[in-house]
């Protein structure tokens, strides 16, 4: 069985190398991370302008370097004169508290059904996964629109559609992961010592699926990224004026032949967001070495 | 067969039944529909008089029972701002739709199946890193950038494409591309891996064994037996992905298809309209789900005796 043998090579070359801190790529990732995290955190503080700031006499001024280019407007001005680079840090400052919110719910709302399903096998765990089923099986963004419709987009309304959007993987990784160990010698010990299922859940089921459930986190936090960007791009998420890069993009398009650095800007910056952080999340893949549902 | 014909049927039936349930709870989240949609400049005696017409008097349950009524006799009521049927209204956009989304999913299967393909062939080399990273791309970029950038590049800079409508032939290329996008990076994905599994398993080995090209082995051994779950992967997951992307792409192209559609009515809060468009829209998934379900259940004797 060479081919086994050559696995099982590649694996531990791998695991080594994720354990000295990955390759290139996956560096650069983490630094990439760290920086936009403290972007995001430190807004107020780095930002050069108000995002909300506008001059008449400094619209659609070029990014620095260009002919007409506005003193201190590094990504240029749009059409109300607002300062790009300070609107798209702004909005990313929105849209990844949004995308943590709505993951830390969806984590929240799928583990618990997932802990559920996994533990109660009855009628309620077949309930569960027909939602499950469902949620895969309905185009979510479709729902969202309606529910973005009737209600109005506010902060809060689309935290929850975003919360609600990832919810069924975790409920499925946990459901799987319970019913491995519900089977492991040592979920049947404590049981026989005593244990109530509320403690079993606790102390030795949580700890235990803690690595697959950072991994999808990592994995949901870019999908919420793209999911917010697009409903604010077809103006159903974040309201104007309140920057956020979807919106960003959404309204600059009016304005793409002639400034396209209103659009680029923050379409550069969503484009980075998701790279890093799926890069991430394929490592950390790596290197909790689960084996999740390659989608 | 007919164990797994039921489960399938029982089983798109359940999730019909949750969709029209849910988009009826969704419109109904907001209290009294006539005060947030027509608000203003109506009458007293007008506004009694629609809640009358709409039994928004009754009881929520009495509501739903008249919703379902009208669902199974197909009546869905009529668009507030075109005022006819909202089955006219959507059933005039199903062949632009339909149009971009067999084009989408031509050029996905064109371009992934080769893909994964040549991914799994050569995974240890750079082609199959190369490719991964193709695959990769397409999860990371959302459509509407992609859809943003080549407008900037071939409309605006080269003038090349136009950007406006669905005339001619040219008209499909850059909105075909953007739907394609994360379908490509989906479906290369699992034709990959549905390959590795494939090679893997012993009967290629008795395929070389027994000195068959290589070709022979991969194309018809391989993807031969690959190609069903990567067909299947088209139905199940590619139809729902796409339905989704349409809504995107169709309306920064202003392509007359229900995406573009779903999004006006949402804006203009054309909430008959909504409704049906996104339960038509489901139909369509879960039904095309229904069917290669059961075309996969049929080429597959594994899955329908597996499970029954």
């Amino acid at each position: 069985m060479t081919g086994l043998a050559d696995i099982v090579a590649r694996h531990r070359r791998r695991r080594a190398g994720a354990a000295a801190g990955g390759d290139i790529i996956q560096r650069i990732a983490l630094l990439l991370a760290v920086l936009l995290a403290a972007a995001a955190i430190l807004t107020p503080l780095i930002a050069p302008f108000d995002p909300l700031d506008q001059s008449l006499i400094s619209r659609l001024r070029p990014p620095a370097g260009f002919d007409r280019a506005g003193p201190g407007h590094l990504f240029g001005t749009d059409e109300l004169g607002r300062d790009v680079l300070s609107r798209a840090l702004y909005g990313m400052r929105l849209t990844l508290t949004l995308a943590f919110v709505g993951a830390l719910i969806g984590l929240c709302l799928g583990g618990t059904l997932g802990v559920i399903a996994g533990l109660r096998r009855s009628w309620l765990e077949d309930a569960i996964m027909a939602l499950v089923d469902m949620q895969i099986a309905i185009p979510f963004t479709l729902v969202a629109l309606l529910v973005l419709a009737v209600l109005g987009s506010n902060v809060t309304v689309l935290v929850l559609v975003l919360g609600v959007a990832g919810w069924e993987q975790y409920a499925r990784i946990v459901r799987a992961e319970v019913r491995r160990l519900t089977g492991q010698p040592f979920i049947e010990a404590a049981r026989a010592a005593g244990a109530g299922t509320v403690y079993i859940a606790r102390r030795h089921l949580l700890p235990n699926v803690v690595s697959p459930l950072v991994v999808q986190f990592t994995l949901a936090l870019s999908n919420i990224v793209i999911l917010e960007s697009t409903l604010s791009f077809l103006g159903l998420g974040v309201q104007p004026p309140q920057p956020s890069l979807g919106s960003m993009v959404g309204l600059g398009r009016d304005y793409m032949p002639t400034a396209p650095w209103i659009v680029l800007a923050p379409a550069a910056l969503i484009v980075t967001l998701t790279f890093t952080v799926q890069i991430l999340g394929d490592w950390l893949r790596d290197r909790a070495d689960v084996r999740l549902q390659e989608r | 067969m007919t164990d797994y014909l039921l489960r399938v049927a029982i089983k798109m039936a359940v999730t019909l039944f949750a969709i029209v349930t849910v988009t009826f709870v969704a419109t109904r989240l907001s209290g009294n529909p006539i005060d947030t949609f027509l608000g203003e400049g109506l009458t007293d005696e007008g506004r009694d008089a629609l809640i009358a017409y709409f039994q928004l008097d009754r009881s929520i349950w009495h509501q739903y029972v008249a919703y379902l009524r009208g669902v199974v006799s197909g009546e869905f009521g009529l668009s507030f701002i075109e005022r006819r049927p909202v089955t006219q209204v959507v059933a005039a956009r199903l062949w632009p739709s339909a149009q971009l989304l067999l084009a989408s999913i031509g050029l996905t299967a064109a371009v992934s199946i080769p893909l994964g393909v040549l991914a799994a062939l050569y995974r240890k080399s750079w082609i199959g890193s190369a490719v991964m990273v193709v695959a990769f791309s397409g999860y990371a970029v959302p459509n509407f950038v992609l859809a943003v950038v080549m407008i900037l590049t071939f409309s605006y800079w080269l003038n090349w494409l136009p950007v406006v409508g669905n005339g001619t032939a040219l008209h499909f290329i850059m909105p075909t591309i953007a739907m394609s996008g994360v379908l490509i990076a989906a479906l290369t994905r699992f034709t990959r891996n549905a390959m590795l599994d494939v090679l893997g398993q012993d009967f290629i080995r008795t395929a070389r064994a027994k000195g068959l090209p290589e070709l022979a082995v991969v194309m018809r051994h391989g993807l031969g037996n690959a190609g069903v779950t990567v067909i299947s992967v088209i139905g199940l997951q590619i139809a729902s992905l796409a339905a989704a992307g349409s809504v995107v792409v169709e309306t920064i192209f202003s392509w007359p298809g229900i995406g573009q559609l779903l999004v006006t009515a949402a804006i203009m809060r054309d909430y008959p309209v909504l409704q049906f468009g996104v339960i038509a829209v489901a139909v369509a998934v879960v039904l095309i789900n229904a069917i290669t379900d059961v075309a996969y259940a049929l080429v597959d004797p594994r899955i329908r005796l597996a499970r029954s």
